[in-house]
């Protein structure tokens, strides 16, 4: 797989997702506390999310980067424009404003969610890695 | 190994005039939480504040630095 391609899956994955997370890990097993923590917050409200480990090949997250402009993983995508990431997206959970933001219902102890919940992750899009060949 | 104060001056150089708190996470020199209130973040969305500071290490977040957590604000304005 080129860079090029792999961009374009990037991209792809940008605009037919309307929640997009580029994270290290899996929502079931981060790979990092920042990953962790932001899948958490989507976790907790509850809505469906597709989600990318980036870890598989460095070029994800180089093509990631130089696409967004945003160094840091992970990055969260909603209708297709790059909310954040795990700062970000932690503020906007706690303050309600990611819950407006998905539609989704916030809940009554926001910490409590965030610590308890399990992933509902939906279309999680093919792994890069077994597009490699 | 870059250190807390590393950054804060590169931060203060890059938007004179901002209170730029730095703290080193683990000690190690590569995770680090920012905190800067600046007049440069008037009119800027909250991601497109982030940027601004990110843009002052480029490639060294993610590279030398592995993690900057940023909290940006407006001085006595909301963020």
């Amino acid at each position: 797989m080129t860079n090029t391609e792999i961009r374009e899956f990037i991209d792809n994955a940008i605009q037919e997702n309307p929640v997009m997370l580029f994270m290290k890990g899996s929502p079931e097993q981060p790979a990092c506390g920042f990953s962790a923590r932001t899948a958490a917050c989507l976790n907790a409200l509850g809505v469906r999310y597709a989600a990318l480990d980036i870890l598989p090949d460095p070029r994800i997250r180089e093509e990631l980067s130089g696409l967004s402009s945003w160094p840091t993983i992970p990055q969260l995508f909603v209708n297709g424009e790059l909310v954040g990431g795990a700062d970000i997206v932690t503020e906007m959970y706690d303050n309600g404003e990611l819950a407006d933001l998905l539609g989704a219902e916030q809940p009554e102890d926001a910490d409590e969610a965030a610590t308890q919940s399990e992933a509902p992750v939906g279309n999680v899009p093919l792994p890069l890695e077994n597009r490699l060949d | 190994m870059p250190t807390s104060d590393d950054l804060k001056q590169r931060i203060e150089d890059a938007l004179p005039g901002a209170l730029v708190t730095v703290e080193d996470l683990t000690g190690g020199g590569d995770h680090f939480r920012a905190e800067i209130v600046s007049d440069s973040f008037e009119g800027l969305s909250r991601i497109q504040q982030h940027k601004l500071v990110y843009e002052v290490f480029g490639a060294e977040v993610g590279g030398p630095i592995h993690a900057l957590s940023i909290k940006t604000s407006i001085p006595g304005g909301a963020s």
